[in-house]
């Protein structure tokens, strides 16, 4: 439905407005999360379309981003209250994707331009939403860059300058290593083609990131049944462990 | 192996899991303790999140007790009726602790309260033991022999109402201690996700005056029935129970306790406890120089679960 809405809306604009666009490929677009999921890495790779010439003048950059479902996140500040650290403030910034990479063919302030970062909210900064902090609160700044600093350490945000191969204008790849402590959803994945620091094309799609088999039924369970998903663990540990101690003791008695 | 665990949603080593869960079991086997108070802080260590780690152990708990309450059943060693007044404390109190851990987790403030629990309770427990093992040694040096135990004081416990008759206990004392101690040992189990035994056989001993050999039972069977309590009231209220965890923890300590039973009953008692009691100060110091020290990462993130 969504792709022949695209089509549709391609098709209505004049044949100039896209000089260039993009065709998209993706090794997978859709990771599954199973028992032994240990991170997933993505390529990310097309070529662009171009009915004329190759335009004189600034190179073409591309800029690929891959985007977590975003969702509001509490942020806690630990302060000293009799002798022990404790959490006092907290903040509750809007909307933070939980997975945020951004993949660049050349250094981030060279393929676009800080106006052109604002409008399609590129960089990592821009990407988190946080307009509703308490003005009471001192330094409300700094609880938005806590949810960047401490998600970059756990890998799940960064920004990877150089790191998009671009061949004759026309052809690029790139890779996007997803970390093992992944959220579920759809992960949305743009590509932005710059021409100056200007965004000349752009293309969105996504890649799903979903729990299967075991972990999805478990999850599920574990959710929408709660009592009987309560019971069952009970009755594994229970039968795992007497089992465990049984195959023990007749072992050693053999 | 990495595995990802599909309630804490953090992807672990499966070994580093079976290891730990091995090493906790060896302990618990040695020292004849649940080893719930050494896991859940293990658990913090490696990264899981507290709410999790609480709830699994407690599901843990109810498997690795299961198969010494039936040993104890064979051996008609389990005052049931104690068990029962212990029981209708313990119910009460693991919902309770349900009740308080929600509303503290809502204003963000449970980690702080479980390793506070953690800290003073390792602490005080530690400390006590080191203390009654090196007079112990030192009493055995010197004397070169026990000395009589002394009898059990008759103090206030028992000039309490409703009294009752503990048949297998040989007591007859009035329900309310029972309740009392089932009661805390109930709030601490939702709160800390430990099965209690440590505050409980001490209790039972000092407090109740039961005779030793009852006390493991009937503790244990007690404590079967409050952490499954507490397993399923965090499975419908918070859905922090991760199964594939718990499962990978018994496998390993199961195994571990077997071991464990083996080296303990080559060493002496003495010695085991100052171990133990090592052991538990150690856990405990961790833990305190977290809240004691400035954190390197101020900030925290948490979900918007409260307002």
């Amino acid at each position: 439905m969504l792709r022949v809405l695209a089509a549709l809306c391609l098709l209505s604009l004049p044949a100039h407005a896209v000089e260039e666009s993009v065709v998209l490929g993706l090794s997978k677009d859709r990771v599954a999360i199973t028992a032994t999921f240990d991170g997933s890495d993505i390529l990310v790779f097309g070529a662009i379309k171009r009915e004329a010439p190759i335009p004189e003048g600034d190179p073409l950059e591309v800029i690929v981003t891959v985007s977590g479902p975003s969702e509001p996140v509490m942020v806690r500040r630990k302060e000293r209250k009799f002798g022990i650290w404790v959490n006092t403030d907290s903040v509750l910034v809007d909307s933070a994707p939980s997975f945020y990479a951004v993949a660049t063919s050349a250094p981030f302030d060279k393929v676009i331009t800080n106006t052109e970062d604002l409008r399609h909210r590129i960089s990592i900064n821009r990407a988190i939403r946080s307009v509703g902090a308490d003005m009471h609160i001192q330094g409300a700044q700094d609880f938005a860059e806590a949810v960047v600093r401490i998600r970059e350490k756990s890998r799940l945000y960064s920004i990877r300058e150089n790191t998009v191969a671009v061949d004759e204008q026309t052809l690029f790849r790139t890779s996007i290593a997803m970390p093992a402590d992944l959220t579920e959803g759809d992960y949305s994945t743009r590509i932005f083609l710059t021409r100056g620091g200007q965004v000349v094309s752009s293309f969105e799609t996504t890649i799903g990131v979903h729990k299967v088999g075991l972990e999805r039924i478990l999850f599920n369970m574990s959710r929408q049944q709660p009592i009987v998903y309560g019971l069952m663990s009970l009755a594994i540990a229970i039968a795992a462990g007497w089992g465990a101690s049984t195959a023990f003791r007749m072992l050693r008695n053999s | 192996m990495q595995i990802y665990l599909p309630i804490a949603e953090v992807s672990v080593n499966a070994f580093l899991l079976l290891g730990l869960g091995g090493m906790v079991g060896v302990l618990s086997g040695m020292f004849g303790v649940g080893g719930g108070f050494l896991m859940t802080p293990l658990l913090f260590f490696i990264g899981i999140p507290p709410a999790v780690a609480v709830a699994t152990e407690a599901n843990q708990i109810v498997a690795s007790s299961f198969s010494g309450v039936l040993a104890h059943f064979r051996r008609k060693t389990v005052d049931l009726k104690m068990g029962g007044v212990l029981l209708i404390g313990g119910l009460t109190g693991a919902a309770l602790g349900v009740v308080v851990f929600n509303y503290l987790k809502s204003l963000g403030q449970v980690d702080l309260l479980v390793k506070l629990c953690y800290v003073v309770f390792l602490g005080v427990i530690g400390g006590l033991m080191f203390i009654e093992s090196l007079n112990a040694i030192r009493k055995a040096r010197k004397a070169g022999g026990s000395p009589p135990p002394k009898r059990r004081q008759r103090g206030w416990v028992h000039a309490l109402p409703f009294k009752a008759r503990f048949r297998t206990s040989g007591l007859y004392i009035s329900v309310i201690p029972p309740l009392v101690v089932g009661l805390f040992v109930g709030v601490l189990s939702a709160i800390m996700g430990v099965g209690g035994g440590f505050i409980m056989v001490p209790a039972m001993i000092y407090i109740l005056g039961m005779p030793t050999k009852v006390v493991v039972g009937t503790s244990l069977f007690q404590i079967i029935f409050v952490t499954g309590f507490t397993t399923m009231l965090h499975a419908t209220t918070n859905y922090t129970v991760d199964v594939v965890l718990a499962v990978l923890l018994l496998v390993g300590g199961v195994i571990g306790a077997q071991i464990g039973t083996v080296i303990g009953a080559r060493m002496k008692a003495e010695q085991l406890r100052i171990l133990l009691a090592l052991l538990v100060l150690v856990v405990c110091g961790k833990l305190a120089s977290d809240l004691l020290l400035q954190p390197a990462e101020l900030f925290t993130l948490g979900t918007s679960g409260g307002h």
